[in-house]
């Protein structure tokens, strides 16, 4: 299981999302995680083989990198594209026990062949009723995800600018002893890169949940003011439109059935309406 | 996620791209982005190891050569690499919008989809016109400033593009002026120079396929202008005739129904 695993378990989950949401994946998987494997893994490479600290003591070394790097750069941004991408995971979960579902309908009204069954699988979800609230807690998580992270980097690495020089003086360093960061400068560009593309990610992700937010309203909206049209359906958009074909017919057989009595009552008469309502 | 995912990702943009973007890419891949991951990875892999400085004070070679390299070429090469190619993904998203709204058409029944199913449509090689056109010359643009802003930056923090032998620092904590010396520096030149050469070759197809495009479009316009003139589009007439015969049948209903109170 490697980046490429991730990249795999991802794409599948890009189908369901909004079109933010899938720049959002590419910004992660290029501007990122690209950039974390082919370039700052090998800045980061030589990182304590080329920490030399001015002093011959044994020990002084390891102590002094240590004491300045509890956890490197790498690893944390490693742990920090783990974490945000995983919240995403419960979309698919999500989408995974709904087709469930639906195979389970198809199955009992009679339609379990394979081509109904390979529909169920293909077609995209709306994002609606519980599979909106999975979404949005995801965006949520992603964001706190993010923060946390920036706060720790900020909290470790203050100002997240790398040093060319720390004065150290833990044991068994002899007073103080000036240690020499490897590449600073190279550091210092990367870690302002990677920086500047989380930023980009959680105003994408604020952005997307903005976006869901309306779309809910204007739909909620929408429902009031049409409340013939019923609930969205649980069962993706086959389903709905099946409802509202079963909504057509009643009302062209009401229509029908009135279209008659008036034949009976005005049989002579032929009026202009205000509108066909039939066609 | 490395080189061969992203190469996976463009092939696919690569079916909607002009010859000249299809070269491009090609030569992209093989001449920049493979020639970086056989050989120049390894000419640059000992660059700080075998920075030798003629002092043994502790800690003056680290800040001698973070003094003279601030990024290593491999990394701006892999920053220019990665922008340079990702405005193509704009053309990818744009294509992916299309084929979205020609497969919600075909599954409306849409009289005028004239694909038969599904497949097709995922199939279909799209033409570059209308606003696709305007997204593809929107990425070859950006292609461009990035090869010229990237190209910049190397000669402006390495002073031109070859690579000294020998370099003389006086950064704290090296004692006055100390000797440092770069290693393998003929042949980082040479790779230098031949990553320029194919970054120029890259922009002057860039600028072909802009001129391309253009040309495309001008010819496309005057061509309709004077169609247009000749004799009416096919298209047109045929939407005219089912406007009328929608015409038609509301009219026929209209006479047929009687009056409804609205409910």
């Amino acid at each position: 299981m490697n980046w490429a695993g991730l990249y795999t378990v991802l794409s599948g989950v890009n189908r369901h999302s909004t079109a933010i949401g899938r720049i959002w994946l590419s910004v992660i998987f290029i501007f990122r995680i690209m950039v974390l494997v082919v370039a700052a893994e090998s800045v980061w490479g030589d990182e304590k083989s080329a920490f030399t600290c001015n002093t011959q003591q044994p020990g002084c070394n390891s102590v002094c990198y240590d004491h300045f790097f509890p956890i490197s750069h790498i690893r944390l941004w490693a742990l920090q594209l783990i974490l945000v991408t995983t919240p995403a995971l419960l979309v698919a979960m999500h989408v995974a026990y709904q087709q469930h579902q639906e195979k389970k309908l198809l199955v009992m009204t009679g339609h379990a062949d394979a081509k109904h069954m390979e529909e169920v699988k293909k077609h995209k979800m709306r994002i609606a009723g519980s599979l909106w609230w999975t979404y949005v807690c995801s965006v949520v998580f992603r964001l706190l995800f993010e923060a946390v992270f920036m706060y720790i980097f900020y909290m470790l690495y203050p100002g997240y600018q790398m040093m060319r020089l720390v004065k150290c003086e833990a044991y068994p360093c002899p007073n103080t002893v000036d240690c020499f960061i490897s590449r600073p400068t190279e550091k210092t560009i990367f870690t302002v890169f990677m920086l500047v593309t989380s930023s980009v990610c959680i105003i994408l992700n604020m952005a997307e949940l903005v976006y869901l937010v309306v779309r809910a309203c204007a739909r909620r909206s929408q429902h009031h003011s049409n409340p013939s049209s019923g609930k969205s359906s649980f069962y993706g958009h086959k389903h709905s439109s099946e409802y509202k074909q079963n909504e057509i017919n009643q009302l062209l057989t009401e229509q029908d059935g009135s279209l008659k009595d008036m034949l009976r009552r005005n049989s002579g008469l032929q009026e202009k309406g205000d509108r066909c309502s039939a066609c | 996620m490395d080189w061969g995912a992203l190469h996976t990702i463009l092939g696919g943009v690569n079916k909607h791209s002009t010859s000249i973007g299809k070269i491009w890419l090609t030569v992209l891949f093989i001449f920049r982005i493979m020639i970086l991951v056989v050989a120049a990875e390894r000419v640059w892999g000992d660059e700080q190891d075998d920075f030798v400085c003629n002092t043994l004070q502790p800690g003056c070679r680290n800040v001698c050569y973070d003094h003279f390299f601030p990024i290593s070429h491999i990394r701006l090469w892999a920053l220019q690499l990665i922008f340079v190619s990702t405005p193509a993904l704009l053309v990818a998203m744009h294509v992916a919008y299309r084929r979205h709204e020609k497969k919600r058409q075909f599954r409306k029944g849409d009289q005028k989809c004239e694909f038969k199913d599904i497949e097709e449509i995922r199939k279909q090689r799209f033409r570059i016109e209308g606003s696709l056109w305007w997204t593809y010359t929107g990425s070859i643009f950006f292609r461009l400033v990035f090869e010229a802003v990237f190209m910049y930056a190397f000669y402006f923090m390495y002073d031109g593009f070859r690579m000294p032998r020998l370099m003389k620092c006086n950064a704290w904590p090296c004692p006055n002026t100390v000797d440092c010396f770069v290693s393998r520096p003929t042949e980082k030149t040479v790779f230098t120079i031949f990553m320029i050469a194919v970054s120029s070759i890259c922009i002057l197809l860039n600028v072909a396929e802009l001129c391309y495009l253009l040309a495309k479009f001008f010819l496309r316009r005057s061509k309709n202008a004077g169609n247009s003139k000749q004799q009416p589009n096919n298209e047109n007439k045929e939407e005219t005739k089912q406007n009328e015969m929608n015409e038609l049948i509301s009219d026929s209903c209209q006479n047929t129904v009687i009056g409804f109170t609205s409910s």
